[in-house]
């Protein structure tokens, strides 16, 4: 990767404790440095605790390095950073609100009139395989096309970043490939930068196009892994000897590392 | 839920009424209590007929101190949970003191509302307030505090002001919380307003209770308690019909239209 520009997001030197009531506190990530690159799809690949939420919400603005710094687009974070969409584990749709209603909360939440921008709402759910439930609750939907509308919801304004928390960990197998099937095309078609957290390492190497690998706490880069797998991957890029070959590399790390026995 | 369905509810209900009083008429005749003691389902029937216009009378003050205490109760609980939940400083402030008082029963203050306020309506109406208004304002810090952290952090990454924050989630999150609290403190209600009319007053249903027990007028005295828990289940039940229309979405509201 070329440093000659300044890239996209930049991460440099970042460290995070947490205080205690005595002693020096728990260090939840150490001497991070990162650069990623406008329209890059990178994911955040570690065990349970080694501080990838913690640096997506750095990143986001929501929690504030204890040294280091963050910048995006050459801007240093300082204040949660509103051009984005986050999409977390958890759905976090509103029970009280139709489908529709809750995509269009990221307006309204910005102080933005909803009405502009109901049409633009109504096509992004149907680009996810949801026309026709508009009008439905959360509560009548599954738990894949839940978490889809909440990627509507981080899609609807059109930010250029996307911050994804582990957001499929809660779905079943077969929901799960689909909607990593949809998320890349809906990447491929927008040009999204993503930064996604998830400890699946299959996840990792099928989406990204860098996987970053991170150490049990204090969280530091272990590794990055360039994907050179062709896109747009389907389902029998899994098959492959390339892909087992990357997913195998993972292993590895994780083995050395102690996360893996 | 059909309207088959519905019908079919219904007249359970009534079914069970039905042979309730019809097991109580039974017990009288089989084991002869006399009338002091337990009057027969007619009896007290005879008695609530004759008796109605009183009764009637009497309920409007009852009804009118619970309810009087029971909106006082809400108008303060639910702003002072807001309050509370809004800001630190003032939870220190007034969550102790206000748990203190709760420690005292309060129905053991109801002499003493009658030396400040006399023999009219106002000591029912303080002690139903008194009453009612702990379970509000605790259920609503609860409802309001109950809101996903990650939920506020996905409001702030999209730039949202406290105060919209509020409106648009915690409130609304908060309801279900809110009427849980407003379901047991309408019953609260009646308790306190009864419990005022017992220690001191020269109308309403709990003035009508001790003089009819004064005078083992036991047929009257079963009348004035059916009538009495008549308008407890209503209020309870209006109280249910207003949450059905506020929060449809809630699981525990689906399948259940208005």
């Amino acid at each position: 990767m070329t440093q000659t520009s300044e890239p996209f997001i930049r991460i440099d030197q970042v460290e995070k404790r947490y205080p205690a009531r005595r002693g020096e506190g728990t260090l939840a990530l150490d001497e991070l440095t990162l650069s990623i690159d406008s329209g890059e799809f990178v994911s955040l690949l570690g065990p349970s605790g080694c501080g990838k939420s913690t640096l997506l919400s750095m990143v986001a603005g929501l929690t504030r390095p204890t040294r280091g710094d963050i910048a995006i687009g050459g801007r240093p974070i300082q204040a949660p950073y509103t051009e984005l969409g986050m999409v977390f584990q958890s759905d976090l749709l509103l029970d009280w609100r139709t489908v529709i209603d809750n995509v269009l909360l990221q307006f309204e939440m910005r102080g933005i009139d909803p009405r502009g921008h109901r049409e633009q709402a109504r096509a992004l759910i149907a680009s996810v395989g949801l026309a026709g439930f508009e009008a439905k609750h959360p509560w009548e939907l599954s738990g894949g096309m839940r978490q889809r509308v909440a990627i509507c919801r981080a899609l609807v304004h059109d930010p250029a970043l996307l911050l994804m928390d582990e957001p499929f960990g809660a779905l079943d197998a077969l929901t799960r490939e689909q909607i990593q099937l949809d998320l890349q095309r809906i990447w491929q078609s927008r040009r999204k930068t993503v930064l996604f957290v998830t400890h699946s390492i299959a996840e990792a190497v099928f989406l990204s196009d860098r996987v970053v690998v991170m150490t049990p706490r204090p969280g530091r880069i272990h590794a990055v892994l360039d994907i050179a797998l062709p896109r747009p991957r389907d389902l029998a890029v899994r098959e492959s000897a390339q892909f087992s070959a990357y997913v195998r590399e993972v292993g590895h790390i994780f083995q050395a590392l102690g996360v893996l026995k | 839920m059909t309207r088959d369905d519905r019908w079919r509810n219904a007249a359970w209900t009534i079914l069970s009424f039905v042979l309730i009083i019809a097991l109580w008429d039974l017990v009288v005749r089989v084991f002869h209590l006399p009338t002091y003691l337990v009057p027969s389902p007619g009896t007290v029937m005879g008695a609530g007929l004759e008796q109605w216009p009183l009764l009637l009378e009497q309920s409007l003050w009852t009804s009118g101190a619970i309810l009087a205490g029971y909106l006082a109760a809400v108008l303060v609980a639910v702003p002072l949970g807001m309050l509370i939940v809004a800001s630190p400083l003032l939870e220190r402030l007034l969550y102790p003191p206000m748990v203190a008082t709760q420690s005292i029963p309060k129905i053991a203050l109801a002499p003493l509302f009658v030396v400040w306020f006399g023999f009219g309506i106002w000591p029912k109406v303080s002690v139903a307030f008194l009453i009612a208004f702990f379970p509000i304002v605790v259920d609503t810090i609860v409802g309001l505090r109950g809101i996903d952290p990650a939920m506020i952090q996905l409001a702030r990454s999209m730039g949202a002001p406290r105060w919209r924050m509020f409106l648009k989630l915690r409130l609304p999150h908060a309801l279900p919380s809110i009427f849980g609290g407003l379901k047991v403190a309408s019953t609260l209600a009646v308790v306190g307003a009864l419990t005022g009319e017992f220690i001191g007053s020269d109308r309403g249903l709990g003035y009508v209770l001790v003089q009819a027990s004064g005078q083992l007028n036991t047929p009257l005295l079963f009348a004035t308690l059916v009538v009495l828990s008549v308008i407890a289940m209503a209020f309870f039940y209006a109280i249910e019909v207003l949450e059905r229309v506020c929060i449809p979405w809630h699981v525990s509201q689906r399948g259940h239209p208005v």
